[in-house]
């Protein structure tokens, strides 16, 4: 290796090495070939659990059940019976630590999700009641007339 | 000096001296054998989608958004409905209006920057709903093109995104046949449907299979033979998407229709 | 708004989390690393294949080609949303991936056209420090010229006639060995979109050869450009310079672009030329007479809403005008400069035809998606992604060639007769 040719080769083995001691550095531990094989399962196994500990913030109505058992029950025994009470008040989290109260949301869009009358045969949504919301009392709010909880009952005033 | 004759035969003496231990490497290999002990892992998640039963309502695409706190505005969403609407000249109309956030209110079909397309109630030949989200693939083309390996399958088969390693590259997002990824308009890296791996690990139902109100949507243990969305697509016709890319997804449908993109 | 919202327009039925994700900068990356490779291609064709009437040419190309690897990187920083994460690539590459091969690519490339710059000006340094060092009373900028060209020879001191023809030894093998690197720095980018299975436009084999060919197209049209371009203004300086001093040799004594070296450059050009549009056409023509599910959208991709980017100004104006300007009998200088330049105008349309026009079309095969590009940036999301961005990395790759002619002169002493 007395040539000068070979110079430019030293600073390359140089520089690699250098490489290799970052990577030493910069990569995390568990880093690495998990279960799925290189192609699939080339990853940070600690992102796993990391994603395993996001908050869960709907509680489903089962959590609601204790403390609000009366519209519980007037659900239980209405068309509305499983739509879970965070679709319409939003996710429970922790309440009542977290947030303290849940919103009682009234606007027509809510209802209009089902409640707009599409007529398509080969889905579920023809056999659901509704109304046209462009001329059925655009101005008023459906819970005026319509008890949310129990749709067979009327508005509770 | 060796001469010819001499030469070949320590050459076969040496190649088959060799053959044995190397042999008894492949015979008695300890990788295999355990490998062969834990074959299978005992949980692969699997999702079943009712297209007869979907109303059209968005409650999933609404709670996915909360639990898993993707912005409510913005004009992304790791699950969505479409509309497939055939008139009689057999023209189909397909829309997703913000993704089915707010639900189909609206009989007409919204077509982007083309407006809104009117369809009068007479002329529909068939209407339907069609839910999406990650197939959770078992041979997941997003995580085959991903360079640094930021995105990855878990052995129970969810594929999940490090948004600590994600380069932001969009090649994953370009890479998916279905659509289903996207870039967080927050954290600024890849995301999509991880099926609320952190529900179902706790023994929950994902938020969107929570608060669909009519069961459109049900999630399962595919290994688990009792399993009830394991029984569904073991005894009854269920359909996947895209079949011919090869991706092998895990998300069965009840009453896919030729239309359905 | 989310990433894309603010430059895609969509029609019909796109998935919802569906936009044009991969703009100006995807398109300008494959056009950088393109001019890379046909740069040092066309360096090589005089040192492997010794065509004498190129040395010029070469040694020029050489330089330039090593001024385009920053600025081929710089496209993909500014495309990245997380570009300071960018290292990762090198230190968990995920070889499945086509763009993995980026790190490995680049650094091959890289060393071996580093390596054969230094063999080619390694006389120069030296003969450059030993006449500073003979010098009496040097400037601060003296001092640190000679410095600096110290630390370049890396103490290779010999410049004997065998030192040297050692250096053009291995100047020729690095060459013939960087031609399939090259060859593969573009390549890849080609393989990156021709293996993506959901994109109906990108799938096929043939995009990594499409590609090669290509590049050494826009690598060898740049260059004749910017020699031709170089060479008339080293005419102009020195004739400005001899006003201010009648002592300075006159422009009867440079040489102008020869038309002999150019045209000789221009029938490579043309070569692969043919060769880059057989493989596009060959591509269409299968998509049409096979007629798969993907068929009607890209027809009316294809035909109809990008008919004009397409048939018009990449093979129009790109290829056929080009071809008839090259070709006629009588070249002239200025012929030249109009078809490479047109040349240049098809290859960048050619690839945003492959890049956008793969993203005209939803993957629902139902709907279309129109890419506006950002003019005038209003959020550096917007600068970055737009045509600012854009012509950011198209003058870098000047600003770094001459700052390069600087320290590695094109025009070696020798030749300023």
């Amino acid at each position: 290796m007395k040539s000068h040719v070979w110079r430019p080769l030293f600073i390359v083995l140089g520089v690699a090495a250098l490489a290799l001691i970052g990577q030493v550095f910069l990569v995390p531990k568990d880093f690495g070939v998990w279960q799925r094989g290189y192609m699939y399962g080339w990853h940070r196994k600690g992102n796993e659990a990391e994603w395993k500990k996001v908050s869960v913030k709907y509680r489903t109505s089962a959590y609601c059940k204790d403390c609000h058992r009366d519209k519980f029950d007037d659900l239980r025994q209405s068309p509305h019976a499983n739509i879970m009470c965070e679709n319409c008040h939003g996710p429970g989290g922790n309440h009542p630590e977290d947030p303290p109260s849940l919103t009682i949301d009234r606007r027509r869009a809510l209802c209009v999700r089902c409640h707009c009358r599409l007529p398509y045969k080969a889905s579920g949504r023809s056999a659901i009641r509704g109304i046209n919301p462009v001329t059925h009392y655009p101005e008023a709010e459906c819970v005026m007339c319509h008890y949310p909880h129990n749709p067979k009952l009327e508005a509770k005033r | 000096m060796i001469n010819r004759r001499g030469f070949c035969k320590k050459a076969l003496l040496i190649a088959g001296g060799f053959a044995i231990p190397v042999s008894a490497l492949e015979l008695f290999d300890p990788k295999k054998l355990l490998a062969d002990k834990n074959d299978r892992e005992k949980v692969r998640w699997g999702f079943l989608v009712d297209t007869y039963k979907c109303v059209g309502c968005g409650f999933c695409v609404k709670a996915c958004k909360m639990e898993n706190e993707v912005p409510y505005d913005a004009s992304v969403t790791r699950t969505w409905v479409e509309r497939y609407v055939l008139t009689s000249d057999g023209v189909t109309h397909i829309d997703s209006p913000r993704g089915a956030r707010d639900g189909f209110t609206d009989r007409n079909i919204s077509l982007g920057s083309e407006g809104m397309k009117e369809i009068k109630d007479e002329d529909i030949a068939k209407a339907f709903f069609v839910p999406k989200l990650c197939n959770q693939c078992d041979n997941p083309p997003c995580v085959q093109v991903c360079p640094v390996g930021a995105t990855y399958q878990t052995a129970d088969g969810v594929v999940l995104v490090d948004r600590t390693w994600c380069i932001g590259c969009g090649y994953c997002i370009m890479a998916c046949p279905y659509g289903v990824r996207f870039f967080h308009p927050v954290f600024h890296v890849a995301e999509k449907c991880n099926f609320c791996y952190h529900r179902i690990t706790k023994g929950m139902n994902s938020a969107c299979v929570e608060a669909c109100p009519f069961g459109a949507r049900k999630i399962g243990n595919l290994r688990d033979p009792l399993d009830p969305v394991t029984r569904i697509i073991m005894t009854e016709r269920v359909e996947v998407l895209k079949e011919e890319y090869g991706t092998k997804p895990q998300l069965f449908y009840l009453g896919l229709s030729k239309e359905v993109k | 708004m989310v990433h894309g919202e603010a430059w895609t327009v969509k029609e019909l039925f796109v998935y919802p989390n569906e936009y044009i994700y991969w703009t100006i900068q995807i398109v300008m990356y494959p056009l950088m690393t393109g001019l890379v490779a046909g740069a040092f291609v066309l360096s090589s064709l005089y040192h492997v294949f010794g065509v004498k009437q190129l040395k010029d040419i070469a040694r020029f190309s050489l330089v330039f080609s090593f001024a385009l690897l920053p600025a081929a990187m710089l496209p993909l920083l500014m495309h990245l949303q997380q570009p300071r994460r960018g290292i990762e690539i090198m230190l968990t590459p995920h070889f499945t991936s086509a763009i993995a091969a980026f790190g490995i690519v680049f650094t091959t490339y890289s060393i071996i056209v580093g390596s054969e710059l230094w063999f080619v000006y390694r006389r120069y340094f030296v003969e450059t420090v030993q006449s500073l060092r003979n010098k009496n009373g040097r400037t601060f900028g003296e001092i640190f010229r000679c410095f600096f060209y110290t630390i370049l020879t890396l103490g290779a001191w010999d410049i004997s006639r065998e030192a040297v023809e050692k250096d053009e030894r291995a100047v020729k093998i690095l060459a013939g060995i960087g031609i399939p690197v090259a060859c593969f720095l573009h390549g890849y980018a080609g393989f990156i979109f021709g293996s993506v299975k959901a994109n109906a436009l990108w799938m096929t084999p043939l995009m990594p050869v499409i590609f090669i060919c290509s590049a050494v197209v826009s690598g060898i049209a740049l260059c004749i450009v910017t020699y031709i371009a170089t060479m008339e203004m080293r005419k102009l300086i020195t004739v400005w310079k001899h006003r201010q001093d009648p002592s300075l040799p006159t422009t009867e004594a440079l040489k102008s672009a020869e038309i002999q070296v150019v045209t000789m450059t221009v029938r490579y050009l043309i070569m692969f030329m043919i060769l880059a549009i057989s493989l596009e056409l060959l591509d269409l023509i299968f998509r049409g007479y096979t007629a798969v599910k993907s068929w009607d959208i890209l027809r009316s991709v294809i035909y109809g809403r990008d008919f004009f980017k397409i048939f018009i100004l990449q093979y129009g104006f790109g290829n056929l005008v080009p071809f008839i300007l090259l070709l006629l009998p009588r070249p002239t200088i200025r012929k030249v400069v109009a078809g490479t330049l047109l040349v240049l105008v098809g290859v960048f349309m050619m690839r945003w035809n492959v890049v956008i026009g793969g993203q005209a079309f939803s993957a629902s095969f139902a709907g279309f998606m129109e890419y506006r590009l950002p003019i005038w940036p209003h959020s550096f999301e917007t600068y970055k992604e737009g045509l600012l961005g854009a012509l950011t990395v198209g003058i870098v790759p000047f600003i770094l060639f001459w700052i390069m002619s600087r320290i590695l002169p094109i025009f070696l002493p020798e030749e300023r007769h």
